[in-house]
C-alpha cells in the first residue's frame, strides 16, 4: 500500500530525513518511535505534503501511484489521513461543517454521493460515539478553545468520518491523561481493519499497550536504526533511546 | 433573495456577474449642476414648494462647500478630483408604469437576471421589494397588502405626494442637508429612494427590500431612504445594489435616515455589490454614503448590518444617535476589498440618553492591492449615565500587497461609561489552509471556509437568505486571490 524508498526531506536548509525506507501493507499497524528531533513529525508532514517540508530525494508510492507528485488535497482524497500533533484552529467554522466539506470533496473526487446536511447529521451523530463525545461537540468551531484532549479526540473523530486507507497518527497520545488516552486508543482500535493501515508515531511506549502494533521502527537522526515486533517497545521503555542516539551522533532536528 | 441555481452558476462563471447594461429608453437631464437642474428635477416630480426650497438651500450650501474646496479629506482613500459639472443628475426609464403589469419588460428582465422577483408571488418568500432603477423607483410589490396594516412602503416620490406631512416632519431630521459634503449634494438632487413608515404597535410581517440599480452611463445615483418606526413597532429592511461594468467612475451619494420611537426596532441590512472597477483599478462606483439612525424613543433599537464587497471606493459610516434612555445601537460589518478597491468604513455611536448601549463588530478583509480602513467613533455625552460600548474590529489579510488600518476615536464625557475595545489583525495562515487540504478540501474552498468563519458573527445577524447570498458573494469575489 505504502512504499517509501530512500526518502530525504529538509525543513529550510536543514536536512531532517536522511534516507527512510518503509513498506506498509494493507491492515498493518506500524509504530514509529524515536526521541525528540529524530524526524518523526517531518516524516508525517512530508507524506501529507506540507509545503514547509521539502522532499529532496527518494520516492513514495501510495496504492501504486507516485504520492509526492500530488498536492495535499489529492493525497487526502486518495485516502491518506494525517492526525496532527498540533491541530490547527479555524475560528468560526463548525467542526461538522468542516468535516462535511472534507468528506464531500473526497466523495466527489471518487464519483460518490455527496451528503446533504441531514444525511451528514446522521453520520456524525454516530461517529462522535467513537471518541465518547456527544453531537454538540461537532458543532463547536474547529479546535477553537479545545483542550488538548479534545483536540486529539477531534482528530480521531475526523479519521472516523473520512475512513482513510492510510492514517498517519502523529503523537495522538501527547499530553493526554490516562482516561483520554484510553478513549483515543479505543477509537483508534475501532478503526483498525484489514483494509486500513496505520502509521502510529509516538515518543512513548504507553499508547502501544493499548494500540498494539505489528511492527515497530526506531527512528534516530533521520534514519530508521532498528525495526522489530511489538516487543521492541518494552525494550525502549526499559532502556530509553540513549544507546541509539549515542551511536548516531546528535539528534537531527537540533 | 437570490438563491436560484441559475444565478449561482452565473456567479461562478463571472467575476462581476451584475455588469450587464439594460437597453431602454431613458429621459435624462444634461450633465451639470445648477438651480435650473434642481428646479427641473423638483418640477418633474411635482414636488411641493417647501421641498423645492429645501433642495435649493442644500444646493447653495453644497456650492459654497465646493467653492471653498471643503471636500472630506480625512478618509484613507485616494482618487482624482470629481468634476461635479460632468455628472448627469437625473436619468429615468421613459415609460412610467402605473402598476407592475406596465413595467417595461426589459426592466423586469434586468431584475430577473439579478435574481430579484418583482412578482407579487414573492410575498410567499416573505419579502416586499421596491426597485430603484437609476434615478427612480420602478416597482413596488405588495403595497396594498402592507397598507392593510397601515404600513407605508414605496418610492420616496410617492410618499412626498401621498404623505407630505410625514416626509416633511422627518426629512433631514437625522441627516440635515448641512451634515457633510455628499449629504448636501444628495439633498439638492436626490431623485428617489424608498420611504417606509411602520405605525404604532405593528410588527412588519415581511422583510422590506429595496434594490438599487445604476444603469445609465455618466449618471450618478442619489437616492434617499427614510424609515420611521413608530412606538412599539418593528421592521427588518434589506438593501441590495449593483451596477453595469463601465470604464468611467460613477458617483453614488445616498442618504439613509432612520428614526425609532419608543420601544421600536429597525434592523437594516445591506449587501453592497456595486461594480468595483477592473483588475487595473479602472472604473467602478464611488460609494459615498451617509447613513444614520436616531433612537428617538426610550428602549428603542437600531441595528445596522452591512456586507460591503463592491465599489471602487466605499466611504460609509452607518451610525446611531442613542437619544432615548435605554436605547441600543448595533453595527455589524464585513468589508471585503480586493484588486484596487479602497474602503474607509465604520460607524459612530453617540450616547445621549441614560443606560444606552452600543455594540460594534467590524470585520475587514483585504486582498491583492486593496486598502481597508475601519474608522469608528464612540461618543458619550455628559448626561449619558451608565453608557456601555463594546467594539471589536478584526482584520484579515490575504497576500502581502494589501493593507488594513484601524482608526477608533473615543470621546467620553461621563465617568460612569464603560467601553471595551478589541482589535486584531491576522492572516489566513498556511497551516490553516494545509489543515483543510489534508481533509480533502481544495485551496480555494479552504480559503473561503476560513474567511466565512472569520465573518460568522456578522453573517449570523443577516436574514437567512441574505446570509446565503453574502456567503456566495464573498466566495465569488475571492476567486483567484489565494495568497
Amino acid at each position: 500500500m505504502l512504499e517509501i524508498k530512500n526518502l530525504h526531506a529538509s525543513v529550510g536548509d536543514v536536512e531532517i530525513l536522511k534516507g527512510v525506507n518503509l513498506s506498509v501493507n494493507a491492515g498493518e499497524v506500524h509504530a514509529i518511535m524515536g526521541p525528540n528531533g529524530s524526524g518523526k513529525s517531518t516524516l508525517a508532514n512530508a507524506l501529507a505534503g506540507h509545503a514547509n517540508y521539502k522532499v529532496t530525494a527518494g520516492s513514495v508510492t501510495f496504492d501504486g501511484k507516485d504520492l509526492l507528485a500530488q498536492p495535499p488535497e489529492q493525497r487526502a482524497r486518495a485516502g491518506l489521513f494525517l492526525s496532527f500533533q498540533n491541530p490547527i484552529e479555524i475560528p468560526g467554522v463548525r467542526l461538522d461543517h468542516f468535516l462535511r466539506a472534507g468528506l464531500n470533496a473526497v466523495n466527489k473526487s471518487k464519483g460518490l454521493e455527496e451528503l446533504d446536511v441531514l444525511k451528514f447529521d446522521r453520520l456524525i451523530a454516530k461517529k462522535v460515539k467513537v471518541v465518547e463525545m456527544d453531537r454538540a461537540f461537532a458543532r463547536r468551531a474547529v479546535n477553537e478553545g479545545f483542550s488538548g484532549g479534545e483536540r486529539k479526540r477531534s482528530e480521531i473523530l475526523q479519521m472516523a468520518v473520512l475512513e482513510p486507507k492510510l492514517a498517519i497518527l502523529d503523537e495522538p497520545d501527547s499530553g493526554l491523561d490516562v482516561d483520554a488516552l484510553r478513549v483515543v486508543s479505543e477509537g483508534i482500535n475501532e478503526l483498525r481493519s484489514p483494509e486500513r493501515s496505520l502509521l502510529l508515531i509516538t515518543h512513548y511506549q504507553r499508547i502501544l499497550s493499548y494500540v498494539v502494533p505489528d511492527f515497530i521502527h526506531i527512528i534516530v537522526n533521520g534514519r530508521f536504526v532498528r525495526s522489530g515486533g511489538k516487543e521492541l517497545a518494552l525494550e525502549i521503555e526499559a532502556e530509553g533511546y540513549d544507546k541509539y542516539t549515542e551511536a548516531a551522533g546528535a539528534p537531527a532536528g537540533e | 433573495m437570490t438563491t436560484s441555481n441559475e444565478v449561482v452558476q452565473q456567479a461562478a462563471a463571472q467575476e462581476y456577474k451584475y455588469g450587464f447594461i439594460t437597453d431602454i429608453e431613458a429621459e435624462s437631464t444634461p450633465p451639470g449642476l445648477n438651480e435650473d437642474i434642481v428646479r427641473w428635477i423638483s418640477a418633474k416630480k411635482e414636488e411641493p414648494e417647501w421641498l423645492l426650497e429645501w433642495r435649493l438651500r442644500a444646493l447653495r450650501h453644497f456650492l459654497t462647500l465646493l467653492e471653498k474646496e471643503q471636500l472630506p479629506a480625512w478618509a484613507n482613500v485616494s482618487y482624482p478630483p470629481i468634476n461635479f459639472q460632468d455628472i448627469i443628475y437625473y436619468s429615468a426609464p421613459k415609460s412610467r408604469p402605473e402598476s407592475l403589469e406596465e413595467v417595461d419588460p426589459e426592466i423586469l428582465e434586468t431584475y430577473r437576471k439579478l435574481g430579484i422577483s418583482l412578482d407579487e408571488q414573492k410575498l410567499l418568500a416573505g419579502v416586499a421589494v421596491d426597485a430603484v432603477f437609476d434615478s427612480v423607483s420602478v416597482a413596488t410589490t405588495f403595497k396594498t397588502e402592507l397598507a392593510k396594516q397601515g404600513i407605508i412602503f414605496g418610492s420616496f416620490s410617492d410618499a412626498v405626494r401621498e404623505h407630505p406631512d410625514l416626509v416633511r416632519k422627518y426629512l433631514g431630521s437625522v441627516v440635515p442637508y448641512t451634515d457633510n459634503f455628499y449629504a448636501s449634494l444628495n439633498a439638492a438632487v436626490f431623485t428617489d429612494g424608498s420611504f417606509c413608515y411602520i405605525p404604532k404597535g405593528v410588527r412588519c410581517p415581511v422583510d422590506l427590500t429595496t434594490y438599487f440599480r445604476i444603469n445609465a452611463a455618466g449618471t450618478g445615483q442619489f437616492e434617499r431612504t427614510l424609515i420611521i418606526a413608530d412606538d412599539d413597532s418593528y421592521v427588518s429592511y434589506l438593501e441590495g445594489c449593483s451596477a453595469p461594468m463601465r470604464d468611467e467612475n460613477q458617483l453614488h451619494a445616498a442618504v439613509v435616515e432612520l428614526v425609532t420611537e419608543e420601544n421600536a426596532e429597525i434592523k437594516y441590512s445591506t449587501i453592497q455589490n456595486w461594480y468595483p472597477g477592473d483588475a487595473n483599478g479602472k472604473g467602478g462606483i464611488y460609494n459615498f454614503v451617509t447613513k444614520r439612525g436616531r433612537c428617538e424613543g426610550r428602549n428603542s433599537k437600531i441595528s445596522w448590518t452591512q456586507v460591503e464587497t463592491g465599489s471602487a471606493i466605499t466611504w460609509k459610516y452607518p451610525s446611531v444617535i442613542l437619544k432615548g434612555d435605554n436605547s441600543i445601537g448595533e453595527f455589524y460589518s464585513v468589508a471585503l476589498t480586493k484588486g484596487h478597491q479602497q474602503a474607509d468604513t465604520g460607524t459612530k455611536m453617540v450616547h445621549i440618553g441614560k443606560n444606552t448601549r452600543s455594540t460594534i463588530i467590524s470585520k475587514g478583509i483585504s486582498a491583492e492591492h486593496a486598502e481597508n480602513t475601519y474608522r469608528g467613533q464612540v461618543k458619550v455625552m455628559p448626561n449619558a449615565d451608565n453608557a456601555r460600548n463594546i467594539t471589536r474590529c478584526d482584520s484579515l489579510l490575504i497576500g502581502d500587497q494589501c493593507g488594513a488600518h484601524t482608526t477608533p476615536y473615543v470621546e467620553v464625557r461621563n465617568n460612569s461609561a464603560k467601553l471595551e475595545h478589541e482589535a486584531y489583525t491576522s492572516r489566513v495562515s498556511e497551516d490553516q489552509l494545509f489543515y483543510c487540504n489534508q481533509r480533502g478540501i481544495s485551496l480555494e474552498d479552504a480559503q473561503a471556509l476560513v474567511i466565512n468563519g472569520f465573518c460568522k458573527e456578522v453573517f449570523s445577524k443577516l436574514p437567512f437568505e441574505f446570509a446565503v447570498e453574502a456567503t456566495r458573494l464573498l466566495e465569488v469575489n475571492l476567486e483567484g486571490t489565494v495568497g
